[in-house]
């Protein structure tokens, strides 16, 4: 085509430095160590592990551990506790949002969902334990109408089935997913979708199930499994709420990693690939799920049938969450309740004496995990926040999208089940010397701390109007200026956000604190859940309530600074709320 | 200074150029209409000048500025001042520190910057408005305040895109001559991408139609396709 | 080995040079930061710790950091992971508050710092011939491997308010759950206090409680000693808490069930705590301690240093300092922590004996007459082999 007389330019991507930069250090601080701790857990799971001299391959471990008593019931219990918080949570969540979407704006619901997304998986379990126990604050509000002179006797948590947990993982879960699907829908144009499919003659519920949400899944696919991989891995809830005789896998797993009996690390280890095969067994399922509901919901669609109303449905729903959020509510009022109390006996409804006592000691022990957890927060969230920051800088630079492999790999510490890599970790960075350090704790929490800023940042930072940055670069503003002058003040508030999911999100580590720490570093949670096995629910109620203050704190100061900063900036007040 | 393109054209990758290759020359204090249909690229090509072309989009010809290939430099070395229809004021910044982000670096100290400032908001009929917040000024103040800032950049060539689509007829006129006065006194060559015909007969720079850069458009030939 | 174990006695014969030794010791330990991992549920404790390491820090310039422990296996796994890293010098766990079956596991692998009991210049204040309490773990022989710190007995509480008269004996329970199904429970027996409440009624119902001193190594053996214990709890078990289908998961947890009236019973290995629980606002004022008649099983808690550990000098100032009287005598106080000592009033001078008598009582802190007699840990072997059994028949 005549292209011998052109000069032919491809514009010189910028930022090749900074991508290698970010390429080398996800490399190297992601994804070698996750490999690398599998692979140390995968040897002892199949016997080798030299250090209490066993070094042959044999499936003794996993025989080991499939004849333990209950093993079988534990799987089970994973299972039914997993796979139905999570499919129990996305019925809801979806039920929720056909029901309430357009009477609700976005700004409005996020406030709503914040203290709950913000609250500490562990200090929620613990306000649950005391609200729903059979000597708990509902039995006592009920006491007086039933007549019980003391507690029923029904095990309303900790319960064989493990039903409590299931509230548990849900009153955590279900805002969640409502959040990824909220976000997902201002990518949709729901409004003039459902406008259509109702003109058709289709319910509203039927709308969403046929139109809505197939546009919804792909964009809601991922948080879906990051909430599945969690469910049947949790630990923290599953100690304090789950079944005990036997527990589930997870917890299982912690009592033969940490039993006196040395030998019992390798069926601990065998266990945890058992973990991270069922992690991976119910993503094939999910992904089944999904073929095979395309192809139903083909069939149904071209059916053309406008089926019965599904507002009952939707009505349910909601009316459940709202139960599920007044409960979360309690629980985390609870926690208050408790530790202003000196003596709070069954049946009162409030404590018999108040006390501050719990407070006014900061020495004998608060002080010091409030501190830790401050700054293992804001080091974490500083890290994340950079190397967000610099991929996405980097992406801009290369003015390029991400890959898909991109994508997966920032979700991957979220995927990959904790316990199955976080003890083969250990034991390379005791290798390393690294153990029982800050730097050590700092690193594992940003691994699962900077999935979840770099997913709050990306999407805002892409809908930063491009033009913004044109301008600065044809006025002689250069790539750092254009970062720092423009970009960075004008992203503000969506920063702010991410950083305070990243505070959330660091403060509420558990496992890797606990492993990586060496468990010389207490925090907030490490000793919430410690605590949560001892006498006195007054100090734990105030190590909780500061474990759930603390994310709370971080969301109100996002939402309070950029309002401040910008209270002369109409321009950026709308682009926060959008 | 004369902005020159030779045979320049863009393919993205993979498939076919957006548009067959132009060929033009703008002279100093001239300004070039591009037209044609929505979807050919006239943006992409204002892109492939302003060095903001997105990764995948290869361009070919040549662009040049006075004596420098601009397909060599940064964006932010081409001295190529870019002008949208809805003025993209940096939201963050007042109204004066939009027109001193754009204020060349030569300005040296704070008084004499702030002064150059003052004086390019009065030229403006901004006078007073320097601590403003840019979203309380009414669309053409905006117009205005954006025009100042690329022009306090000192750029040596100007992209317009569809710069007064936004602006209501009566405002539009007078947008229009308050920009083009100032290439005029500039000196300095503009290219104006455009929907609207009025815009390009306010000019007497050439007129390309995008989907025939061969054939040098008479404005009555395209009313009469439109 | 011989000659090592004779070793610290040809040290107290000779007198100064053990001294001098101990000098050395007191020297490299000033400036030392000793990462003591010890249990953290209990707050007396959590504070008598945090004023130990007050007292180490004037004294001897040892700092104590207490590492909060949810339970002691955790420490010893640490301890096992850096071995399995190579790291066998500079570990990170310095002392451990240890018990039976973690100390005999780490003892077997050769995970201990020692032997040094001997060494302490407040050794002399306990009693450590063969078959002193403060010499056997569990029946293990201590070996100066670990020290002791502080005397525990197991005991039962209640609340006197609900329940008029507590059972007489392990086998009154199971009459007493049938009559009061569901208001009693015991923790986990994966957890020592679940554990130990099973040895309690083995020992009660075993046919020939003597055998339980030795290795529960005998499978026929084991069968015929424990078939009465389970026929006994299977005629408990139905009336127990949530059917004897759920158990709290240590001693804490159940006293907290007491206190929010879920149960009537509890039990811990402290004479003093439910008194503690009672000042602390953690049970009703009308909580008291109860014991079968025939008495109940004791043991000492103890301190051990792990082989790897940084600061050995440091942690063997602490373990010095818990035995100095004034401390022990703080100890037991019910104020502070009411735990018994592990001295021998014997061997104490007449000034540290009147520090003891002088401690103050409380109406829920039970008098050692009341505790009856002290029955000996069964060989540490049966614990295992007793929550082994009781998993396999009721974990399902």
């Amino acid at each position: 085509m005549g292209a011998a007389l052109h000069t032919v330019t491809t514009q010189v991507p910028d930022g090749r430095f900074l991508r290698a930069a970010v390429l080398a250090t996800m490399a190297l601080g992601l994804v070698l160590p996750i490999a690398a701790g599998l692979w140390q857990t995968a040897r002892a799971g199949a016997g080798i592990l030299p250090a209490i001299g066993s070094t042959d391959v044999s499936l003794a471990p996993l025989r080991q551990l499939v004849d333990l008593p209950g093993f079988g019931t534990a799987l089970r219990l994973t299972l039914v506790t997993g796979l139905g918080a999570t499919a129990l949570s996305i019925l809801l969540a979806v039920g929720v949002c056909a029901a309430m979407h357009g009477r609700m704006t976005q700004q409005a619901s996020g406030r709503l969902l914040t203290p709950f997304l913000a609250a500490p998986h562990a200090a929620m379990a613990i306000g649950l334990a005391f609200l729903l126990s059979p000597s708990g604050w509902i039995a006592r509000a009920l006491a007086p109408l039933m007549g019980w002179d003391r507690p029923p006797m029904v095990a309303t948590v900790n319960d064989p089935a493990g039903l409590a947990l299931i509230v548990g993982l849900m009153v955590k879960e279900v805002p969640f997913v409502l959040l990824v699907i909220l976000s997902a829908l201002s990518q949709i144009q729901v409004r003039q979708h459902l406008a259509a499919g109702r003109s058709l003659g289709y319910g509203r519920g039927i709308v969403w199930i046929k139109v809505i949400m197939p546009q919804v899944w792909p964009l809601i696919r991922l948080p879906v499994m990051v909430v599945l991989a969690y469910s049947l891995s949790v630990v923290d809830m599953a100690l304090i709420l789950g079944p005990s005789n036997p527990p589930t896998l997870a917890v299982l797993l912690l009592r033969l990693f940490s039993a006196p009996d040395i030998r019992l690390m390798l069926p601990a280890s065998a266990g945890a690939l058992v973990q991270a095969f069922l992690v991976a067994s119910a993503f094939a399922f999910l992904w089944a799920l999904e073929r095979a509901g395309r192809a139903i919901g083909r069939w149904w669609v071209r059916r053309g049938g406008r089926g019965l109303s599904a507002e009952p449905g939707l009505w349910l729903a909601t009316a459940l969450s709202a139960l599920l959020f007044a409960v979360g509510a309690l629980a985390m009022l609870s926690l208050l309740g408790w530790s202003l109390a000196w003596r709070w006996p069954w049946p009162g409804l409030l404590p018999e004496s108040w006390s501050l006592r719990a407070w006014s000691s900061p020495g004998s022990g608060w002080a010091e995990a409030l501190s830790n957890t401050l700054v293992l927060a804001a080091a974490t969230t500083a890290l994340s926040l950079t190397l967000a920051i610099s991929w996405l800088e980097g992406e801009d630079r290369a003015r390029r999208g991400r890959a898909g492999w991109a994508e997966a790999l920032i979700y991957l510490p979220l995927l990959v089940p904790q316990i199955g890599f976080l003890f083969g970790l250990n034991v390379l960075f005791l290798r390393l010397g690294l153990s029982g350090g800050y730097l050590a704790v700092i690193w594992a929490q940003a691994l699962f701390v900077f999935p979840y800023v770099m997913i709050a940042l990306s999407d805002p930072w892409r809908a930063l109007d491009p033009r913004l940055v044109r301008v600065a670069g044809s006025l002689g503003a250069g790539p750092w200026r254009r970062l720092f002058t423009v970009k960075l003040p004008v992203l503000l508030t969506p920063l702010l956000t991410a950083a305070a999911i990243g505070i959330a999100v660091s403060v509420a580590q558990y496992l890797p604190t606990l492993f990586m720490g060496a468990g010389r570093i207490a925090t907030l949670t490490t000793e919430a859940v410690t605590l949560s096995s001892s006498s006195d629910r007054r100090v734990t109620g105030v190590y909780a309530t500061l474990q759930a203050g603390l994310p709370f704190a971080a969301y109100a100061a996002a939402f309070l600074i950029p309002a401040l900063l910008h209270r002369n900036r109409r321009g950026l007040q709308a682009e926060a709320g959008a | 200074m004369m902005l020159e393109l030779r045979e320049v054209a863009v393919v993205p990758r993979g498939t076919t150029p957006l548009f067959p290759p132009i060929t033009l020359t703008v002279r100093p204090g001239e300004v070039a209409t591009v037209m044609g249909p929505s979807g050919i690229g006239k943006s992409t090509l204002l892109d492939a000048i302003g060095g903001h072309l997105a990764h995948g989009f290869t361009l070919s010809g040549t662009i040049r500025l006075g004596d420098t290939d601009l397909a060599a430099l940064p964006a932010e070395a081409r001295r190529v001042g870019l002008m949208f229809q809805d003025a993209v004021l940096f939201p963050h910044l007042s109204v004066g520190d939009n027109l001193a982000l754009g204020l060349v670096r030569s300005v040296r100290g704070r008084a004499t910057r702030r002064a150059a400032v003052e004086a390019a908001l009065d030229r403006a009929g901004l006078s007073g408005m320097h601590d403003r917040d840019p979203a309380t000024l009414s669309g053409g103040q905006r117009s205005r305040a954006a025009l100042m800032r690329t022009l306090l950049a000192e750029p040596r060539a100007l992209l317009l895109d569809e710069p007064f689509s936004k602006l209501d007829a009566a405002l539009r006129a007078e947008m229009r001559a308050f920009t083009f006065e100032h290439i005029r006194d500039r000196a300095i060559p503009a290219l104006m991408v455009t929907h609207d015909l009025a815009d390009a007969g306010a000019t007497d720079g050439p007129v390309i139609d995008l989907t025939q850069p061969g054939v040098p458009a008479c404005i009555d030939c395209l009313v009469s396709k439109s | 080995m011989r000659l090592i174990s004779l070793l610290p006695i040809l040290a107290a014969l000779a007198g100064t040079p053990a001294l001098a030794d101990w000098q050395d010791t007191v020297d490299t330990a000033r400036g030392q930061t000793v990462y003591w991992n010890a249990w953290g549920g209990d707050d007396r404790t959590n504070a008598f710790i945090a004023w130990v390491g007050k007292r180490t820090e004037e004294r001897y310039g040892v700092s104590i950091e207490h590492v909060r422990l949810s339970d002691t296996a955790e420490a010893v796994t640490r301890v096992i992971s850096e071995r399995a890293a190579g790291q066998d010098t500079g570990g990170s766990v310095d002392l451990i508050w240890i018990n039976g079956p973690n100390f005999l596991a780490m003892k077997e692998q050769d995970l201990l710092f020692g032997p040094f009991v001997e060494d302490l210049p407040n050794a002399a204040y306990v009693d450590l011939s063969p078959g002193a309490p403060a010499a056997l773990d569990f029946t293990v022989p201590v070996e100066g491997m670990e020290s002791p710190w502080r005397l525990a007995r197991f005991v039962f509480n209640y609340d006197s308010a609900r329940v008029n008269a507590p059972p007489r004996s392990m086998v009154g329970f199971s009459d007493w759950a049938a009559a009061n199904p569901g208001r009693f429970t015991h923790p986990d027996p994966s957890n020592f206090m679940g554990a130990t409440f099973l040895k309690q009624a083995l020992i009660e119902l075993a046919t020939d409680p003597a055998a339980l001193q030795e290795p529960a190594t005998d499978d026929a053996a084991f069968v015929g000693q424990t078939a009465p214990l389970w026929a006994w709890y299977d005629a408990l078990r139905p009336n127990m808490w949530r059917g004897g289908a759920a158990f709290p998961e240590n001693q804490s947890v159940q006293q907290q069930l007491l206190n929010d009236g879920e149960v009537d019973i509890s039990m811990s290995f402290d004479p003093a705590s439910t008194a503690a629980a009672i000042a602390q606002g953690l049970l009703p004022e009308t909580a008291r301690v109860f014991v079968p008649e025939g008495g109940t099983i004791g043991n000492v808690s103890f301190v051990a240093i792990p082989y790897n550990a940084a600061n050995a000098e440091g942690a063997q100032v602490v373990a010095n300092v818990l035995l100095d009287p004034e401390v022990q005598a703080r100890m037991q106080n019910i104020e502070v922590l009411g735990s018994f000592s592990v001295l021998d009033s014997a061997r104490l001078d007449p000034q540290a004996r009147t520090a003891f008598d002088a401690l103050p009582t409380a109406p829920a802190l039970p008098t050692l007459e009341e505790l009856g007699p002290t029955l000996p840990e069964p060989h540490a072997s049966w614990m295992t082999r007793l929550t082994e059994e009781w998993a396999r028949r009721y974990t399902r």
